[in-house]
């Protein structure tokens, strides 16, 4: 009987891999497409470029810790806009998300990405996802490709790139996927994974974003705060 | 029931790794996987773990991979190069993968029969990763390729890419 719920368990977990899998090899065919489309939920476009004096709290080099304040930043969106977090006039809050196409791990996430900030976006905390990596070291992580991806999979999100390569080092963000809850003060108040299993959403028992920004809403912090997971590293010529 | 088998044949094999008598053997130290390799462990953190604490005069390098990590295949041939270095000597190299279990017969074992490893190879496959990996190393974030070198109670760890074999030959002289 044991026997029989492992093998179940296993075909289960298989049949999602593969899934997940046959998804990344769709998005080279679509490359070449536009993203005119993609959706800009709760982002505005940039339109003053003036850069405004921000706080920024980055003691040891290391990136933000928790309780530390980030910094502001603008990066070109899917659609071709500059986006930055400021522009967010409504948000309580900001689901900073260092993803890329490439990584499995990252693809792994990419569903539970969309879910999370369709339930979440409405109660003010937006999934901002962030592509750092290279894409002469990863190609699949071109900004195409990243245009490509977000057509395909219709993220209702920004998907913004960090060409080059100057925010995920801010934030210490040193995986994909790998997430940064931000306050609406963008004060970080987790850091982490965005559940307890990457293999298996079936078998998550704890949601760790959606658990964090329950805490926020509540006046509480959020416990835990610090979360690892195993993920991609990101991608640079040379570290 | 195969996890199980997996994880005792892996206790096993550590453990028999200690027990092996102290005369250095001259001409392989360290075994090559076989290309047939089709009985890959496959264990959790649990059935992983005596790897790190084996109090011998062995010093293990312990390197966290995947065939899926680019980076990670890429520094691979110096860790080729390096157990050439220690040929004859007391280095032991496990190559831990964090290939999914799925993907085992369809891209590990074709990869491994093309780039044969100097060590032994371990497929870990364990969800709770916010619990295994501080153990592992309280530094470690969880991004791979990482690797750990151990002799005793001395460690080093990095959470890198090497990017040449002296960088990586460099590092693990640093142990000493």
């Amino acid at each position: 009987m044991k026997n029989l719920f492992s093998l179940v368990l296993l075909l289960a977990i298989s049949t999602l891999m593969f899934t997940a899998c046959s998804d990344t090899s769709k998005v080279a065919e679509n490359a070449a497409e536009s993203v005119e489309e993609t959706a800009k939920k709760s982002i505005n476009v940039v339109k003053d470029q003036t850069a405004q004096a921000v706080t920024v709290v980055n003691k040891d080099g290391k990136g933000y810790q928790v309780g530390d304040k980030a910094a502001d930043f603008k990066l070109k969106n899917v659609d071709g806009t500059v986006m930055s977090l400021g522009d967010m006039k409504d948000a309580k809050g900001y689901i900073v998300t260092f993803t890329c196409n490439h990584c499995p791990y990252s693809v792994l996430y990419e569903d539970r990405l969309i879910d999370l900030h369709n339930k979440m976006a409405a109660k003010g905390y937006p999934v901002v996802a962030i592509n750092p990596n290279d894409p002469v070291v990863q190609p699949e992580d071109s900004f195409e490709g990243m245009q490509a991806r977000a057509k395909e999979k219709k993220f209702p999100f920004v998907y913004l790139f960090d060409d080059n390569q100057q925010v995920y080092p801010l934030f210490g963000a040193t995986r994909t996927p790998h997430v940064f809850l931000l306050d609406k003060d963008m004060v970080v108040q987790y850091i982490g994974a965005i559940d307890n299993n990457a293999k298996n959403p079936e078998a998550v028992t704890i949601n760790y974003v959606e658990d964090a920004i329950m805490a926020l809403e509540k006046g509480t912090k959020p416990d835990p705060n610090f979360t690892k997971a195993i993920g991609c590293s990101i991608k640079t010529k040379k570290i | 029931m195969i996890r199980l088998l997996s994880l005792f044949s892996l206790v096993l094999l550590v453990a028999c790794n200690t027990t092996t008598p102290p005369e250095v053997k001259t001409d392989k130290q360290v075994e090559t996987v076989a290309p047939d390799a089709t009985q890959i462990p496959v264990v959790d953190f649990a059935g992983l773990k005596p790897i790190f604490t084996q109090k011998s005069d062995t010093t293990y390098i312990i390197n966290f991979w995947a065939t899926w990590c680019k980076p990670c295949v890429a520094e691979l041939p110096y860790f080729i190069e390096l157990q050439k270095k220690y040929e004859g000597q007391k280095y032991k190299f496990i190559f831990v993968s964090l290939d999914f279990p799925k993907q085992i017969q369809k891209k590990l074992l074709p990869f491994l029969e093309k780039n044969p490893l100097p060590g032994e190879v371990v497929v870990l496959d364990d969800s709770d990763s916010n619990t295994w990996i501080p153990a592992v190393d309280p530094e470690w974030s969880g991004a791979i390729p990482a690797t750990m070198v151990y002799h005793g109670d001395d460690k080093i760890f990095a959470e890198k890419s090497f990017h040449d074999f002296p960088e990586l030959s460099d590092w693990v002289e640093t142990l000493k």
